[in-house]
């Protein structure tokens, strides 16, 4: 029975670490306290940048809305540029730049996007504003939270939650007039008429926004969020977060009369955990939950300038710093060398490619069944399907001719193709024959080239290399 | 007052193996929500959507739906679509047709199903036929006559050769020589001696006199071949034409006979997949 004790004991040691690791599995409401600051100004100034993302749908530009990603008719809008699923390569590097920056930002200043502008700290900023305007301070709401339903606290959560639920409506109704004719989908939607499909993402918005700002919170930060973990580990020695100075605070304690000088700056209020919207301790270190967002900067500040100490027993500090040694410039960190050449890549490669999206788009597919044709004269003759795309707004007359570096190779019924019509923003496949005397022919493929040659404008000229197939043995 | 430095152990449900405690940390309120959304998403979709199997398929569901259903839906829709394009087909004669470029792209399109189930197997999917089997329909050489109401009227009524078989009715050397006579003529080789053989042996009333068989002389009907172009409609090796004199084309009580018959497939198509099919055949390569 002793040696059981004993064992127990060991094993209690082992588990000693987890006393002061405190997981946050959400059985808690955290009610952060709100306090004004120079980190709360900057973090409502960087808020205010999601107000596009509410404006811009009713963006016009050239007679269609700016901002337009037609989804059923797979082109997508950006202002005067059209994009078009065959430029969609494009799209993977405006993915690669950002997830760069994202990796850059944190490895310079740490979650400095969690902070201060993701949507989901964003919106929770946004819902708890509501809740601490209605339902007042940290303390009173965990008053009433725990009190009897009465006639005011029904009054209080309904003004609050149906404020959520409207701020939640106006959240979804935006994301989806990105997808479709804005104004035209605020009719249908005022006038139930609506389609399924825009219900459907109406109604997980709704709830989406709802319950993730609402109630999970910072839940989704610490449980959810893959991006919280591999910013984590993006962050070095070098990058600067919000650090409790311990060489300054510590041993903290309250300030009692005249033994001040055995004491460090921090007076243990409390006050840096009080206002965390994530229910961090700074003073504990680095956490998985921080979001780097400044508030208990903001807070501590305040307490220094109340206490008459200087500011900055919470601050912008990296680890490097904070063991004394100094902060390398940006320029001499590897990290950021390769994150920004990745970056400058990544910014070359989307304007080359939105300056170089061509007018008229053209690809041809050789008929592979059968591969060539003998002609009852002997000539031999090649299909092919011609699928040009009209990118622009309007109908086109162009020319299609052929030519070849070796044989005698025509198109069939050319005096059609020299004067043809790509309707505006269309796809019509079509057919060609090309015909050759298999006696010019000196090799068993012969490479030719397709170009179309725009008459209504000019400039436009579209090549394509293909190939002519002629039997073996020549 | 602050839960941080309230904890002192973990809690524990007093269970223990090996020196491995069971503590009672509550799960994650994530995947408690997650949790309950899922069991009761479980259970709408359970009654929403056929999820019970019985002997005669399954139950219905709130909903009725199920994939046929939808399936057939997205059919009439399709439908709908191409409805007025089919109206316009249906009224138009094949030659308006192909001459509106539009229509004849969608009838090529629409075309390419019915050739599929209904031509491919013999013909190939790009009309390459079947060397010595299968007519090629990519090409320009036609036995019967490569306008559109002709293949029209092919598609429509089916098509059977008849050539007879010469072994009985000329002599061996005969036929050796009429071989050497028809494997030379696209080479422009042919003499004198062979046209006499050629217009002797009677060649002459179905092939032509110019040789350039039924379709190029006003004869729809015999489908004699043109022997003086590139094309073999049984092969132009000198064996090949051997057996087609010797054995001639879809005689009865022949082992060695050519076979050459194309059903009718007015029974089985509609004249308007029978007008799409023709306007297809005809832009495969070939057509007059």
């Amino acid at each position: 029975m002793s040696e059981n004790r004993q064992v127990s004991d060991s094993i209690d040691d082992l588990y000693a670490d987890t006393l002061h690791y405190h997981v946050n599995t959400g059985g808690e409401t955290i009610h952060a306290k709100r306090m004004p600051g120079r980190f709360r100004n900057l973090k409502w100034l960087s808020m205010s940048s999601w107000l596009l993302f509410f404006i811009s749908p009713y963006l016009q530009w050239n007679g269609h809305q700016a901002l337009l990603f037609d989804i059923p008719g797979r082109k997508f809008y950006l202002f005067g540029i059209t994009i078009w699923p065959q430029d969609i390569w494009m799209l993977s590097l405006v993915l690669i730049m950002l997830a760069i920056t994202l990796f850059g930002v944190t490895a310079v200043a740490g979650r400095l996007f969690c902070g201060y502008f993701c949507f989901q700290t964003v919106w929770t900023d946004i819902f708890t504003f509501i809740e601490d305007k209605i339902e007042g301070s940290p303390m009173q709401r965990r008053k009433l939270d725990k009190a009897p339903w009465s006639a005011d606290k029904i009054r209080k959560k309904v003004i609050k939650h149906t404020l959520w639920i409207l701020i939640a409506i106006l959240t979804g109704i935006t994301f989806a007039a990105y997808f479709t004719n804005s104004f035209e989908l605020w009719h249908d939607y005022l006038t139930l008429s609506a389609s399924l499909i825009a219900w459907v993402v109406l109604g997980l918005f709704i709830a989406g926004t709802y319950i993730l700002a609402g109630f999970m919170r910072e839940q989704v930060c610490f449980w959810l969020c893959p991006y919280a973990r591999i910013q984590s580990v993006m962050v070095d020695k070098d990058s600067i977060l919000p650090t409790y100075d311990y060489h300054r605070g510590e041993p903290r304690g309250k300030v009692k009369g005249g033994d001040e000088s055995s004491k460090g700056d921090c007076i243990d209020c409390k006050v840096c955990v009080g206002v965390c919207p994530t229910g961090v301790d700074i003073r504990e270190g680095l956490s998985e939950g921080c979001i780097t967002c400044g508030m208990c900067i903001d807070a501590c500040d305040s307490i220094m300038d109340r206490v008459n100490k200087p500011r900055g027993l919470i601050r912008y500090l990296s680890q490097k710093e904070m063991e004394g040694e100094k902060l390398p410039p940006l320029f001499r960190r590897p990290r950021v060398i390769t994150y920004s050449t990745i970056f400058m890549l990544a910014v070359a490669g989307i304007i080359y490619g939105l300056a170089t999206i061509p007018p008229i788009e053209l690809s041809i597919v050789h008929s592979r069944q059968p591969l060539f044709m003998r002609m009852s004269d002997g000539s031999i003759q090649n299909k092919y399907t011609i699928k040009a795309v009209n990118k622009l707004e309007t109908d086109q007359r162009v020319s299609l001719s052929v030519q070849s570096g070796s044989g005698n190779i025509r198109l069939v019924d050319e005096a059609y193709f020299r004067d043809i019509t790509l309707k505006a923003g269309k796809l019509v496949p079509f057919s060609i024959f090309l015909l050759a005397d298999p006696d010019t022919l000196k090799q068993e493929n012969s490479d030719v080239r397709l170009t179309i040659q725009g008459i209504t404008q000019p400039e436009i000229t579209v090549t394509y290399d293909s190939v002519f197939v002629g039997p073996k043995g020549r | 007052m602050d839960k941080h430095n309230q904890s002192n152990k973990p809690q524990d449900t007093g269970h223990e193996w090996d020196g491995i405690r069971e503590l009672t940390n509550p799960p994650p309120r994530w995947w408690l929500i997650s949790f309950h959304i899922g069991w009761i998403w479980c259970i709408i979709y359970f009654l929403l959507y056929p999820s019970i199997p019985l002997i005669n398929g399954s139950n219905e569901g709130l909903l009725g739906w199920t994939q046929i259903k939808e399936f057939k839906e997205a059919v009439v829709e399709n439908e709908a679509v191409k409805a007025p394009y089919m109206a316009k087909l249906k009224a138009m004669s094949a030659g308006e047709i192909m001459a509106d470029a539009e229509l004849r792209n969608f009838a090529e399109s629409a075309a390419k199903a019915v050739y599929g189930d209904s031509c491919a197997a013999c013909h190939g999917a790009g009309g390459e036929g079947a060397e010595g089997l299968f007519p090629v329909l990519a090409d320009d050489d036609w036995l019967f006559g490569g306008d559109i109401d002709t293949i029209i009227e092919t598609i429509t009524e089916g098509r059977m050769a008849d050539m007879p078989a010469h072994a009985d009715m000329l002599e061996s050397d005969q036929i050796e020589k009429l071989a050497d006579f028809v494997v030379a003529l696209p080479r422009g080789e042919a003499t004198q001696e062979g046209w006499a053989l050629f217009e002797e042996a009677g060649c002459m009333g179905c092939h032509g006199d110019n040789a350039k068989g039924g379709a190029l002389n006003d004869d729809t009907f015999s489908g004699a071949a043109n022997l003086t172009d590139q094309v073999w409609r049984f092969g132009g090796s000198r064996e090949a034409v051997l057996r087609t004199i010797r054995y001639g084309v879809n005689q009865e009580d022949i082992a060695e006979t050519r076979s050459a018959i194309m059903p009718a497939f007015g029974v089985k198509l509609t004249p308007e997949q029978i007008k799409i099919l023709a306007i297809k055949v005809h832009a495969m390569g070939g057509g007059k």
